[in-house]
Parts: C-alpha cells; sequence; structure tokens
C-alpha cells in the first residue's frame, strides 16, 4: 500500500468556516482510487461539513489589511480554505 | 433601417449590470448559420496555414485589421457580416458600445466531436484598467449547443472584480456557474471582464463559435432605449434600510447571484453602482447609499491628508 494525498479548495462566503461554499476545487493524487467528494453544488455546504466528512484542514485564509483605494474593490474570492485527506492506493 | 427599436431597454441593460452578459437565444437564421459554420472553416484553415508559414488559402475571406470600425469589417459577402449586421445585434451592440465599435480581435473557435480538451477558469485581461468602461465580447454559437456538450462556461456577475487573466484557473467550480447550450444560431454578449472558458466537446457534433472582442468609441452614456428610465432610475436615497422602492435599479442591483454571499456581497453593489452611474451620467445614483455616504463624509476632510 503507498499513500497519496487528495487535496481540496473550498472557497467560503466569509472567514468563517460555518459559512457556506462559493466555489471550490478537488485535486486527486490517487488518481480515482481513493474516494471522490460528494455529487452536489456544492460538494459541501460549509467548511464544517467537510471537516465533519474527514477533510483535515490545510490552510485557513489571511485576513490583510485593506490598502488605500482598495476598499471597495472586488477582486479574488477572499476566503479559500485547503483541506487534505490521505488515502491508501495498492502500490 | 433605424436601429432605434432594436436597442436595449434600460430594464434590460440592468440585467447586463448585474450579470455581464446577456443571451440571445436562436437569433441567427439558420441560413446564416449554414454559411457562417462554412466561412468559419475557411478562416480556420487561413489561421492553421499563416502558423504554419504558408502561404493563406485563396478563398479565405479577407479578415479585418484592428482598429477597423466594425461597419467596415467583413463586408458582403460573408455570413460573419450578415449576423453582424443584423437589426437586433446591432442594436444590442448600439446599446453597450455605440453606434459603430472599433474591431478589436476576433477569433474562431473550433473543436471535433469528442474532443477532451478545456480551458481552465479565466478573463481576457492581463489586468485591466479600473475605469467603468468596458468592450463587448459576442460569442457566436451557429449550431446547437446542447445541455452536457460544452460550449462555454461563464460564471455571471464575476465582471466586476479586479482579477489577472490566470489567477482564476483554480476555481474549478463556481456555485451557480452557467455551462452555454442553445438553439442555432445564439449569441452569448459579454463583458470584456466576465469569467469563463472553453469546455471539452463530447458530443458526436463538431462545434464552431466565433468569438469577435469590440471597443467603444464614445462615453457608454445612455446609449440605449430610454424610454423606461425614467421608471427605474433611482437618486441616492434609495436605502434598503430606510426607504427604497422594490421597482428601481438599486433594487434589481441588490439582487445577489448564487456565489455573492456574506456581507461582502455588497461589495458588488457598490461595483453595479458604480458602473450605473457611468451608464446613466448621473453620479448622484446609489444603491443603498454607500458611495454617497462616502462622499459626503470625504467633503468634510478633503483638504487633509
Amino acid at each position: 500500500m503507498a499513500q497519496r494525498q487528495q487535496v481540496l479548495y473550498l472557497w467560503l462566503a466569509e472567514a468563517a468556516l460555518v459559512m457556506p461554499v462559493v466555489a471550490w476545487a478537488f485535486h486527486d493524487g490517487s488518481s480515482g482510487e481513493g474516494p471522490c467528494i460528494p455529487d452536489g453544488d456544492p460538494p459541501y455546504p460549509t467548511g464544517e461539513a467537510a471537516l465533519s466528512d474527514g477533510w483535515m484542514l490545510l490552510q485557513i485564509p489571511h485576513v490583510s489589511r485593506i490598502e488605500k483605494g482598495q476598499e471597495h474593490q472586488p477582486a479574488y474570492l477572499s476566503y479559500e480554505f485547503v483541506f487534505e485527506r490521505r488515502v491508501e492506493i495498492a502500490s | 433601417m433605424s436601429t432605434a427599436d432594436h436597442r436595449l431597454t434600460s430594464r434590460e441593460m440592468t440585467d447586463f449590470v448585474v450579470d455581464g452578459c446577456l443571451v440571445l437565444e436562436g437569433l441567427v437564421p439558420e441560413d446564416i448559420n449554414r454559411r457562417a459554420v462554412e466561412e468559419m472553416k475557411r478562416i480556420f484553415q487561413g489561421k492553421i496555414a499563416r502558423i504554419a508559414g504558408q502561404p493563406n488559402p485563396l478563398d479565405v475571406p479577407p479578415q479585418p485589421d484592428t482598429l477597423e470600425p466594425l461597419s467596415a469589417c467583413y463586408a458582403p459577402p460573408s455570413a460573419i457580416g450578415e449576423y453582424l449586421r443584423l437589426p437586433r445585434v446591432q442594436g444590442v451592440i448600439t446599446s453597450l458600445l455605440g453606434p459603430d465599435p472599433v474591431f478589436d480581435h476576433d477569433f474562431v473557435h473550433f473543436l471535433p466531436a469528442g474532443s477532451e480538451y478545456g480551458q481552465h477558469l479565466h478573463v481576457d485581461a492581463i489586468a485591466d484598467s479600473r475605469d467603468p468602461s468596458f468592450d463587448v465580447q459576442i460569442f457566436y454559437f451557429p449550431r446547437e449547443v446542447r445541455p452536457g456538450e460544452g460550449g462555454t462556461r461563464y460564471v455571471p456577475g464575476s465582471h466586476l472584480r479586479f482579477v489577472r487573466a490566470e489567477g482564476l484557473s483554480r476555481y474549478q467550480h463556481v456555485v451557480g456557474e452557467r455551462q452555454f447550450a442553445g438553439p442555432p444560431g445564439t449569441l452569448l454578449v459579454a463583458h470584456h471582464g466576465l469569467w469563463h472558458c472553453g469546455l471539452p466537446n463530447p458530443s458526436s457534433s463538431d462545434r464552431w463559435m466565433h468569438k469577435i472582442r469590440l471597443n467603444p468609441t464614445q462615453p457608454q452614456v445612455r446609449l440605449w432605449n430610454t424610454d423606461d428610465l425614467d421608471e427605474i432610475h433611482n437618486g441616492p436615497a434609495d436605502h434598503i434600510f430606510a426607504n427604497s422602492s422594490s421597482t428601481s435599479a438599486a433594487a434589481r442591483f441588490r439582487t445577489m447571484l448564487p456565489w455573492q454571499q456574506g456581507h461582502e456581497a455588497r461589495l458588488e453593489q457598490v461595483a453595479r453602482a458604480r458602473l450605473w452611474r457611468y451608464l446613466t451620467g448621473d453620479p448622484s445614483f446609489d444603491v443603498d447609499y454607500y458611495l454617497t455616504r462616502l462622499e459626503s463624509r470625504g467633503q468634510l476632510t478633503e483638504n487633509e491628508d
């Protein structure tokens, strides 16, 4: 058996894990041998729901200082949480 | 024939401000669609020949130059020119850019049946200016695209975000994104800032799409049919926490899309208000008083650093 990493990005509406998921990305180091993410749009309703399903939190978003002139300019999705899951595959 | 009757209404313009796009379903007649596909094939072959350093095939139609007025592009006989000169298409172009915008560039997108090639989400700008002026891109699908058969994926409401072209590639899915589908001759007319990408083509039909980018040559102020503007245009006091109208432009601009959740969604309202100020030429317009409050307070300290 060998270990592989699955990575799940969840972008939440606000900075807390209980907030709704607004975007996501899934990268599967097991090339399909490990479990997939749930079907759904989105796969989890909140970041906390991903924790409950066994995902381990790797990164929480840095809440940065607002620069002068940037106060009201929407740009990228602000609240990026990264999770991982390590799965065993046949080596 | 005047394009006046074919221009967008004020309500349709508020939809464009919110979504960053509009879909004109099955607008182009089948006769034009059929000939447009043949024309696209020749243009595509010409582009391949140029990339390979070979001479242009003889039957490739003349390609417009950047900075050429749209009225001079794709002169007859050209099916692409015919669709661009349809009264409704001219009306939409006039509403958003003025009567004779400038040709920026175009491209024929071809994806054979069964192709697994797909793009990641992007925006067609390295990084754009912050002023509210905008270009328009028209995506023309001359053949039917059924649901799930690829087409273009796009995120309504994403056009007012200040991002770099490829900085979006990490977003595999956004809640509420749409996948283009429509009958032959459907156009997706989009603000240049709309997040989008081409999808694989799992269907059994080749997919052709013509995409053209046009630039305005005049301020994009009240170019549409403004007959209904007074019905919806509001002043700075239309405030959801005080008194507000349910039929105003501000009410439309409060409507958030599925991915625009949380308190930060109010930044979308501010961005929409800024764009509507530009489009209407009214610097006092506001949604929920956000800009007016700051501007009024700013005047109190404008001589301070």
